[in-house]
């Protein structure tokens, strides 16, 4: 199946509001769900024998940073019989500092793949995703303070007693033990004792 | 002895005998984070063979005399590495190998993940550079600690003074 022809038929098994926006004409071409519908729309492409999406080849979660005020997870669905793709898009507004972070139902019941890969958007990105059997920090540190690749992130000073930021400490503040002067005495201590050719 | 016709006896300082037999038989401990370590093994193997200056990786930090911090050290690694430092039993000595482990190399900016620096942990005796150092490299750091503990004498260890200037700066 191709593009239009999947379109058609999310459209008809789940009526046409379930589809907030599509970009065809692009290179990698997507549609964009509705947030609350996609557990449902993922299940019925993966379990329908028309679609039989099989395997999820990747998720991504971007962030569009505070002046757009989005965030997105991106799904990259792809049936190994059929050998045909889909993007699938959700879009949630970001959540400013304080605020609860957006959520996005998970995937992982229908694909084990997103179990990690939720996990790890979730880490980096800092994304929730609803539902998801154990929604931990997945790369990073277990008491590690925020979310790496917002587009905002600031690093912290210190993680547990030690400076994050990079800066000249051998020069100032790095360890200094005794000066060692390296005198190269191989020569006095192990003489070359061999033979040598007349 | 009888091939060099000196006698049975060799006499030498207590010193000399210690540092002797401490810098012939280093033993690293076997551990890598990252692509150091890669060619850390490549110094081990038969190649390079590390074993004929006595260097003999042990799978405990409690035998070992040196650590090789061969790779990227993370923060969730640091405290690791921390610990597996302090398992180690005096004298102990630290090679600080790669880029990574000496200032952070390539994520010295961006790399939030990225101690910038072991030094900024446990205090290192040699750094080698390269991303990643050849063995020939890593061998030429060995033959510099070696320089570095045939300077030691017991009635100064290295372990106290090391702590005494770590004290004395702090103040």
């Amino acid at each position: 199946m191709q593009f239009g022809e999947l379109r058609d038929f999310i459209v008809e098994k789940f009526g046409a509001e379930v589809i907030v926006a599509e970009k065809a004409d692009s290179l990698q071409p997507y549609l964009v769900l509705q947030t609350e519908r996609l557990a449902d729309v993922c299940l019925g492409l993966h379990d329908n024998e028309q679609t039989y999406f099989d395997f999820l080849s990747c998720v991504t979660g971007i962030d569009n940073g505070p002046e757009v005020g989005t965030m997105e997870v991106a799904y990259n669905l792809y049936s190994i019989p059929y050998d045909h793709h889909l993007m699938l898009k959700v879009q949630v507004p970001r959540n400013s500092e304080g605020e609860a972070i957006p959520a996005v139902p998970t995937v992982s019941h229908i694909w084990r793949t997103a179990d990690w890969h939720e996990r790890e958007v979730f880490d980096l990105v800092g994304i929730l995703f609803t539902d998801h059997p154990d929604m931990r920090r997945i790369l990073c540190a277990a008491d590690w303070e925020g979310h790496p690749l917002r587009k905002d992130y600031k690093l912290q000073d210190y993680y547990h007693g030690i400076k994050v930021p990079y800066d000249d400490h051998n020069e100032y503040s790095g360890f200094r033990g005794e000066p060692v002067k390296l005198i190269n005495q191989l020569h006095e201590q192990f003489p070359d004792m061999r033979e040598k050719p007349e | 002895m009888d091939k060099t016709g000196e006698g049975g006896i060799v006499i030498t300082k207590l010193d000399d005998l210690l540092n002797w037999a401490r810098l012939t038989s280093l033993f690293p401990m076997g551990f890598g984070l990252a692509c150091c370590a890669i060619e850390m093994m490549g110094a081990y193997a038969s190649g390079y063979d590390l074993d004929r200056f006595g260097i003999i990786p042990r799978a405990s930090p409690r035998q070992s005399d040196v650590m090789i911090v061969a790779g990227t050290v993370t923060f969730k690694m640091a405290d690791r590495v921390r610990r597996l430092y302090e398992q180690m039993p005096e004298p102990r000595y630290v090679i600080s190998m790669g880029s990574c482990s000496n200032c952070g190399g390539p994520y010295w900016e961006h790399g939030y993940h990225v101690v910038k620096g072991v030094d900024r942990i446990i205090p290192v005796d040699v750094y080698v550079p390269g991303c990643p150092p050849r063995p020939e490299a890593l061998i030429g750091g060995f033959l510099k600690l070696q320089e570095i503990i045939r300077q030691e004498t017991i009635r100064a260890p290295r372990a106290v003074q090391q702590i005494m200037a770590k004290r004395t700066q702090q103040v």
